[in-house]
């Protein structure tokens, strides 16, 4: 939910070296000819969002050729707000000039815009059904749940995290005999979810509690090892210290306050 | 529980489309409205108020919450995922209007706002109706109203002069923002608080009186005033169900 990178505004990524190399990496900037600005494709995003990261795993995955702009959420940039104006929020995409909000909206207009490419929607109706159903599931429940977590400690983040195992053992069911949410192949419901994959064991070592452990979560964990091997992902992983350290120091400063 | 309308077929099967829902939920409504447009016959099984059905629990065990479309006996819920899967799986069903737009972008700038839409709506009412303990009612108006602001703008660009959100015909957008309307004019009078503003929002109430007047809606939503009667009489039950989806 892009919620979570706006509540957590304080900008911390100032204080971190910049990660230049990082950056560039993940951008794939065309030169363009004068005249030609509106052409091509854009994403804007925040290289530690898990939801922005989605634009750019659906594109990957279709080949396609993008330029990466990474925003500081504290201060962001004209251009965001022009294209965004209604939610302010990464990620957005830009396709010739015209923008899109919301990453699941952006996942499902990429795979459509490039239909003949890497199918990221179930063919069947009413598999892109459930598709979308736990899609939904995970965004509006697994991730409230996940997110006190981060919030909290002691005997309410031990509640907090049972529920969570909850949320993702109901998640789970989607999973079972299939090797991506997908089935054979990396698809939709797994870009939506995979960012559990990097981003919880993370928050697991920030916040000092197991949430995906193999007796809990068999399946997911499992799972998880098949994600960050995907191309598409491999290529956009923000580095795990600076992500480490990012989401250190904010729990630090919520705990505070 | 009861049952409306069809009933078993001559072989004796349950019919091949059955809605779980009850008359009051905006979020029954859009699928109802979809199942209208593609001209679809289906049965309404409405749920008893304060009770869920074994159907209920029984095909959406995740939520326990209607919406859920049967289609030849499998489960479908999340009211935009079913309009999706409507339109899917009747695509060309008797010439009847596509629901979403056939342009990718679109398709994306409708899901967006429905996305928007679903993020205002439901809360706002919910505090306007007096169902959120400590909610702030001047608040939820002004939010509201702002919504209703970006969606008159929308409306501008979405139907490019024409009656709809969709265009010529009522569209995915058309049945999103227009399932609300009900529960709308309802909360207008109970808090007292006008929002579809002729003034402010031209276009939109001039859009929600087509929308509520069209073929495949007018015998779905419910009188403003039944609304009113219905948070009258379960205002202990709407506090304790969480925002609806």
């Amino acid at each position: 939910m892009e919620t979570m990178t706006r509540k957590h505004q304080f900008d911390l990524t100032s204080q971190l070296p910049t990660s230049q190399a990082f950056l560039l990496r993940r951008s794939q900037a065309s030169s363009r000819p004068p005249g030609m600005a509106d052409k091509g494709v854009k994403v804007f995003g925040m290289w530690a969002s898990p939801m922005a990261i989605r634009a750019e795993w659906a594109l990957r995955l279709k080949g396609v050729d993008y330029e990466y702009i990474d925003e500081d959420l504290a201060n962001k940039s004209e251009a965001l707000l022009r294209y965004n104006p209604v939610t302010e929020k990464v990620p957005v995409l830009v396709h010739d000039g015209k923008p899109l909000a919301e990453s699941t909206v952006i996942v499902e207009y990429i795979d459509e815009a490039w239909k003949d490419g890497y199918p990221i929607m179930p063919a069947d109706p009413f598999e892109r059904a459930q598709a979308r159903f736990w899609a939904r599931f995970a965004e509006e429940k697994c991730n409230a749940a996940l997110y006190p977590i981060f919030m909290t400690t002691g005997e309410a983040q031990s509640k907090l995290v049972q529920e969570a195992q909850q949320c993702l053992k109901t998640l789970e069911t989607a999973l079972e005999g299939k090797t991506f949410f997908g089935g054979d192949a990396f698809g939709y419901l797994d870009i939506v979810t995979g960012w559990y994959a990097y981003w919880l064991p993370i928050i697991e070592e920030v916040t000092g509690v197991a949430i995906v452990t193999d007796e809990a979560l068999p399946l997911i964990k499992a799972w998880f090892d098949r994600v960050v091997v995907v191309d598409a992902v491999k290529a956009t992983l923000p580095p795990r210290d600076k992500l480490l350290a990012l989401n250190k120091a904010r729990r630090e400063q919520l705990l505070s306050a | 529980m009861s049952s409306s309308s069809m009933s078993a077929n001559i072989s004796g099967e349950p019919p091949a489309v059955r809605v779980l829902g009850s008359w009051a939920s905006p979020f029954v409504h859009r699928v109802l409205v979809a199942l209208n447009l593609k001209g679809v016959e289906h049965e309404v099984l409405q749920e008893t108020v304060g009770k869920k059905s074994e159907l209920l629990l029984r095909y959406n065990p995740v939520h326990k919450k209607i919406p859920v479309l049967l289609h030849h006996g499998k489960p479908i819920a999340e009211s935009l995922v079913i309009v999706e899967y409507i339109d899917e799986a009747w695509a060309s069903s008797n010439g009847a209007p596509a629901i979403l737009p056939r342009d990718p972008y679109r398709r994306a700038v409708e899901r967006f706002w429905a996305h928007y839409v679903d993020d205002k709506f439901p809360q706002g009412i919910r505090v306007l109706r007096g169902s959120e303990a400590g909610g702030d009612k001047n608040k939820a108006a002004e939010e509201m109203s702002a919504a209703l602001q970006h969606l008159e703008e929308a409306f501008a660009r979405c139907s490019q002069g024409k009656h709809y959100f969709g265009g010529d015909s009522i569209g995915y957008l058309d049945i999103a923002l227009g399932s609300h309307l009900g529960w709308v004019r309802a909360v207008e009078k109970i808090a007292g608080v006008q929002l579809l503003d002729d003034a402010k929002v031209p276009n939109l109430a001039a859009w929600a009186d087509r929308f509520c007047a069209h073929p495949a809606v007018v015998d779905v939503m419910p009188d403003a005033d039944k609304l009113v009667q219905f948070t009258v009489e379960h205002a202990a039950l709407l506090k304790a169900v969480n925002a609806p989806k």
